[in-house]
């Protein structure tokens, strides 16, 4: 009982030690101080983004009347013409379409991939495991040229199915990565329990392994999500006409023109182009972290 | 473990005859074989096969609309007389060098900050991640704005404190232009950085930071001789990543430049879309693309290096 009420006391003394170290003065400058600049730095872009979308035309790139950083008027007028009067809904349509049949696919895909490398362990199953890792080092900018020329032979061209069939090239190898760590963690006993009781292995993926591994695949299919929603250079060489493009391509292409206050629309549209990101990641800060890191920590 | 569950099952099958069927789902290399296949499909049609189509379409004339016939290395040959395409490997190579050093810096800065203890840590962890969430091209876009050469907020803000009589020209000149652009995508990068390498940090022990202390150790000893080592296996893989994805980056500088002013931000990856898709020589667009190919092996081979010290070091042995 005394050894570990010294050790207590110990382990006080020293945090109450360190806290006496750093005073608030100086961790306001060593902490806090270069926090708040980097956080200042990292969101000033979105401010200005939402604060142009906001502006009305005459207080946008009137600085001399009017305080920049601030508007004393909002309008709805930039906002209203993008979902209104543009092609907004319908490229948000196609985004949606894209992002969610290419991520059901990839992880369709991934789990029965990720489950037969780790569980199944055929031979061979190692070397597929680091082909796979291989592969997700294969950045789409030296794939983009080929690609074209296989999406116009196979008559995909200016077709959603050409980016659902080739994002899974950058989503399932994330993913199977991703899962493979998820399924190494659930115990084998489970497995063979119901490999005794006669379960099949698919069986075994579906009822056991699959529940147990919800958290990694939410993680996977909201990363995955994102990363089709946010490609832009397949999208922008496979796709031609308007009315299939997704939000980035379209945003890029369509409201880039001549017009001097073109930057509120511009900004409108950079603005309701990320907001169903940004959304959907304010629900799921921690399962973005766990894709992220777990990725790359595998 | 699973090899006892094979005996099992194969006695089984010695009482009943196996059937086709039987011996399918038992046996784990066909097993293993119809579960790769959707992904295998995937990856061989439309990875595998279009890397080895890029290199093949390297060493052919071909452009968009015409079958191109082989001629060697003459596209390659044309390339390294092409002063354009040379400018472009100094612009990626400067590009992801000076991007990737503050990244890193400044990304392992924040993780370092972050694993302090702050108030509202959760709140402050997600917004850092906001610019790695948002579509790049759109924050792109908003930079594009900001850095605009009549409107731009920073030059205004600067000439309000007096420190500056004209505007910078952001885009239009090329120096500057390369430092905007280098900006941005660290803007981009830092959050990626500093929350895998804060994931890093919070698996280092906090006992081994104690005995330092009583030990006597500065900060600066503490980082140096205990995270730095314990993190370098992590700062490997991140890094990697990090230069790869920065070397074959393309929507940041479509957005902003188009590669110029007088090409001198083209990297690779937008001059071989130049030549290629709009240029319609889809020959010697593949073989720009392709000459990334040997930059990306070097990344690739030091990843695999931090890869097998981490194993190494976790003394794990990996089944």
């Amino acid at each position: 009982m005394t050894d570990t009420s010294l050790k207590a006391t110990n382990n006080d003394d020293h945090s109450v030690g360190m806290d006496y170290l750093e005073k608030l003065s100086s961790r306001l400058v060593t902490l806090y101080l270069p926090l708040g600049i980097i956080m200042v730095s990292l969101l000033f872009p979105f401010y200005w983004m939402a604060l142009t979308a906001i502006k009305p035309d005459d207080q946008l790139l009137d600085f001399a009347r009017v305080n920049p950083f601030w508007t004393t008027a909002p309008t709805f007028k930039h906002i209203y013409k993008l979902l209104f009067e543009s092609q907004y809904p319908l490229w948000l349509w196609n985004t949606m379409y894209v992002a969610v049949c290419a991520t059901m696919l990839s992880i369709i895909a991934s789990v029965m991939a990720a489950y037969s490398i780790v569980r199944l362990r055929y031979k061979g199953a190692q070397l597929v495991g680091m082909l796979i890792f291989l592969a997700y080092l294969v950045p789409p900018s030296i794939l983009f040229i080929p690609l074209a020329s296989v999406i116009y032979s196979y008559g995909l061209f200016d077709s959603p199915l050409a980016l659902i069939l080739v994002y899974p090239t950058i989503l399932i190898p994330f993913s199977t990565w991703l899962l493979m760590g998820y399924f190494k963690s659930i115990p084998y006993e489970l497995e063979e329990c119901a490999l005794i009781d006669g379960a099949t292995r698919w069986q075994i993926l579906t009822r056991i392994v699959l529940p147990l591994a919800i958290p990694g695949l939410i993680s996977a299919f909201i990363f995955s999500f994102t990363l089709c929603w946010n490609e832009f250079i397949y999208a922008l060489t496979f796709l031609s006409s308007n009315e299939n493009k997704t939000i980035p391509v379209a945003i890029v292409n369509e409201f880039v023109d001549g017009d001097i206050y073109r930057w509120g629309s511009l900004m409108a549209g950079a603005l309701m182009g990320s907001l169903p990101l940004v959304i959907l990641y304010a629900f799921f800060v921690e399962h973005y972290v766990s894709a992220m890191t777990g990725a790359v920590k595998e | 473990m699973s090899e006892q569950a094979l005996p099992m099952a194969r006695q089984r099958l010695a009482i009943a005859e196996p059937t086709a069927w039987e011996r399918l789902v038992t046996n784990r290399n066909w097993l293993g074989f119809w579960f790769m296949m959707p992904a295998a499909a995937i990856l061989i049609l439309f990875l595998a096969y279009p890397l080895f189509l890029g290199v093949w379409l390297s060493f052919t004339d071909t452009r968009i609309g015409r079958d191109g016939v082989f001629i060697g290395l003459e596209n390659y040959e044309w390339l390294s007389d092409d002063s354009i395409f040379l400018q472009s490997i100094f612009n990626t190579v400067l590009y992801t060098t000076v991007a990737s050093i503050v990244k890193f810096a400044l990304g392992l800065y924040l993780a370092l900050l972050l694993n302090e203890r702050v108030p509202f840590k959760a709140i402050v962890r997600s917004i850092v991640l906001i610019p790695f969430i948002v579509p790049t091209v759109l924050s792109a876009l908003a930079f594009w704005w900001i850095y605009d050469t009549q409107f731009s907020i920073i030059s205004w803000s600067l000439k309000q404190l007096g420190l500056l009589d004209t505007n910078i020209d952001f885009l239009g000149n090329p120096f500057n232009a390369r430092v905007s652009v280098i900006i941005a995508n660290i803007w981009r990068g830092v959050p990626f950085v500093a929350i895998t390498l804060l994931a890093g940090l919070q698996t280092v022990s906090p006992s081994l930071y104690e005995a330092a202390t009583l030990d006597g150790a500065t900060r600066w000893q503490i980082f140096r001789y205990i995270t730095y080592p314990l993190l370098t296996p992590i700062i490997a893989v991140v890094m990697t990543f990090s230069v790869l994805f920065t070397f074959t980056d393309f929507q940041l500088i479509w957005v902003l430049t188009r590669g110029g002013p007088v090409n001198a931000t083209h990297l690779m990856a937008t001059l071989s879309y130049q030549r290629a898709i709009l240029g319609g020589r889809l020959g010697e667009g593949a073989a720009i693309a392709t000459s990334m190919i040997p930059f990306l092996v070097v990344a690739i081979m030091v990843s695999f290096y931090g890869l097998q010290k981490r194993k190494w070091q976790q003394g794990e042995n990996n089944d």
